[in-house]
């Protein structure tokens, strides 16, 4: 069993009217099942309102399954008592860097995890100097946060993720208030803890870019998981990610129409190194 | 215009003072405090002069940043002082139509003139050398009794720190609503002062929200991280006494004591 496996998964939003009685609900997130094995690097696309944001918030026990079952490392999150393990096991970053930062220094916002588990002192500036030294921040350790860039305060954020230790971070479009330059360092960054410390990345975005790395994809619209498999496979289906109002990459798109207007390319490409290699056989 | 606000105004500096445990300089602070109240005569008044311009010196912050502060006050202190030299009833010195100044107000004045400076002096010995970040830890800890009789000390605590590192982001927000609604026409200058406050609205509903919303995305931030209250929660910087802190806090019982003294033998 995988790290993170769901089966049947169900989520209702319910509005309350004025004497707090159910006046009616919305399905953020229908039938889901997942099976995310350890160290892999997930991605989950899907348009705004397609439920993935909801989907991240139940990794990580911060919403508890109006259906169906959610495993975190075989831990179910709807119980109680596992809960701190839980969000411990599976670490979550979140979309705007300002809101997710506690401290006024940025060392000690690292190490505020580690000091909610009540990990010894001594032990917990191992945890910070590791974590900053994995995201490359440990020469801004004594700034104010304040005065980083976007792209920054999501590594700082991500290491305040990583003192904790997880076996696996969710990225809830960590990318989706940055600049060009921010998304890249932060998305390189994250590859790299992926690749280095085997940490299952799930990364929620909608930018098809960040997508083409990752070993798996997985579509979501309207609650449901619509497509998965590898972004091979995604990228090849141009119509059906069109349909889902999904974005290609540039150079996907170009291949789709030069085949569509009869030259012979295969589906599915997804850098412009590949196209150009195909085009020039 | 906004960004002029600070507050506290830490002084960075590599001084003994400076690394004092924070909460050695809190109950310093306050210990002057009730010693300036304790000297009653002008040798006395001398005496903490002594100490608080030694202190100074030591902490090496530029004794013009305790000027600023001053500034501040200047008004409150002339209206302290030319009320005390009017109103109090004794020997009359000189007279300016119904104006009578008399000994006992001088005298009276003057005091109050020095110990407000004093007063404001010290504190800011307090502010311009620890970080806002080191006195909410030195409170928590200082308060921590209270958590007895069920104050919540360390969710005050942990509300002040937040509350110090939004401050900066909730004056950039504002600078940007303000500029976004005078783009639109809004206006947040002219007519009096009832007008004005009802123009702020536009500024006021957009920047509420925003808190609102920030809190909400933080509080969900800080769950995540296992945040669950002061319970089981340990610290990365604990405060710890050294030997200096020690024999600072002897320096303050002898102050305190001679302050004592002073106002036993009527000195």
């Amino acid at each position: 069993m995988g790290i993170i496996k769901a089966l049947k998964l169900g989520f209702d939003y319910l509005k309350y009217d004025d004497d707090g009685n159910v006046e009616s609900t919305q399905r953020a997130v229908d039938d889901v099942n997942l099976d995310i094995e350890a160290g892999e690097f997930i991605a989950i696309l899907g348009h705004n309102g397609s439920g993935k944001s909801t989907l991240a918030k139940h990794m990580n026990a911060l919403l508890l399954p109006s259906e169906g079952t959610l495993w975190v490392d075989n831990m179910d999150t709807a119980s109680e008592a596992d809960t701190w393990k839980i969000r411990q096991k599976a670490g979550m970053v979140f979309q705007n860097p300002d809101n997710q930062i506690i401290a006024t220094v940025v060392e000690e916002d690292v190490g505020f995890g580690p000091e909610n588990m009540g990990i010894p002192t001594a032990d917990i500036w191992t945890r910070v100097d590791d974590a900053l030294q994995k995201v490359g921040m440990t020469t801004y350790r004594h700034h104010s946060p304040n005065k980083l860039s976007g792209g920054q305060k999501q590594r700082v954020a991500i290491a305040g993720v990583m003192a904790m230790r997880p076996s696996c971070i969710v990225l809830d479009e960590p990318t989706a208030m940055l600049d060009p330059n921010g998304r890249k360092e932060v998305i390189k960054a994250v590859h790299e803890l992926n690749k280095t410390e085997n940490v299952t990345v799930i990364l929620i975005t909608h930018y098809m870019e960040e997508v083409i790395d990752a070993d798996r994809v997985y579509v979501m619209d309207s609650g449901k998981v619509v497509m998965q498999g590898t972004p091979k496979e995604i990228f090849s289906r141009v119509e059906e990610l069109k349909h889902y109002r999904l974005d290609v990459p540039q150079v996907t798109l170009l291949a789709h129409e030069l085949k569509k207007n009869g030259l012979d390319i295969p589906d599915g490409i997804l850098t412009t190194e590949e196209l150009v290699s195909v085009l020039c056989r | 215009m906004l960004k002029d606000i600070t507050i506290g105004q830490y002084y960075p500096a590599d001084s003994i003072i400076h690394k004092l445990d924070p909460r050695v300089k809190f109950v310093g602070t306050m210990i002057f405090i009730v010693s300036i109240f304790i000297f009653n005569s002008f040798p006395g008044y001398f005496v903490a002069g002594l100490f608080l311009a030694s202190m100074i010196a030591l902490s090496k912050v530029p004794p013009k940043f305790m000027f600023k502060g001053l500034r501040a006050v200047f008004m409150l202190l002339m209206i302290t002082v030319i009320f005390n030299m009017v109103l109090t009833p004794g020997d009359i010195v000189f007279k300016l139509g119904f104006i009578k100044v008399t000994r006992e107000g001088l005298i009276m004045a003057g005091k109050m003139a020095v110990r407000l400076v004093f007063l404001i002096s010290g504190s800011s010995i307090m502010t311009l050398t620890t970080t806002p970040n080191q006195l909410t830890d030195a409170m928590e800890r200082l308060l921590r009794p209270l958590n007895r009789i069920h104050v919540p000390v360390h969710e005050i605590a942990m509300m002040m720190s937040i509350a110090l590192r939004f401050i900066p982001i909730l004056m950039e927000e504002t600078d940007k609503i303000m500029k976004a609604q005078i783009a639109r026409g809004a206006d947040f200058e002219s007519g009096n002062i009832i007008q004005r406050t009802k123009n702020m609205i536009p500024l006021l509903v957009p920047l509420f929200i925003s808190a609102f919303r920030r809190a909400n995305d933080l509080a969900l931030a800080m769950e995540a991280r296992c945040y669950h209250g002061g319970e089981n929660r340990t610290q990365m910087k604990p405060l710890k006494y050294e030997r200096k802190d020690y024999m600072a806090y002897l320096i303050l019982i002898a102050y305190l004591a001679a302050a004592i003294l002073f106002r036993v033998f009527k000195l």
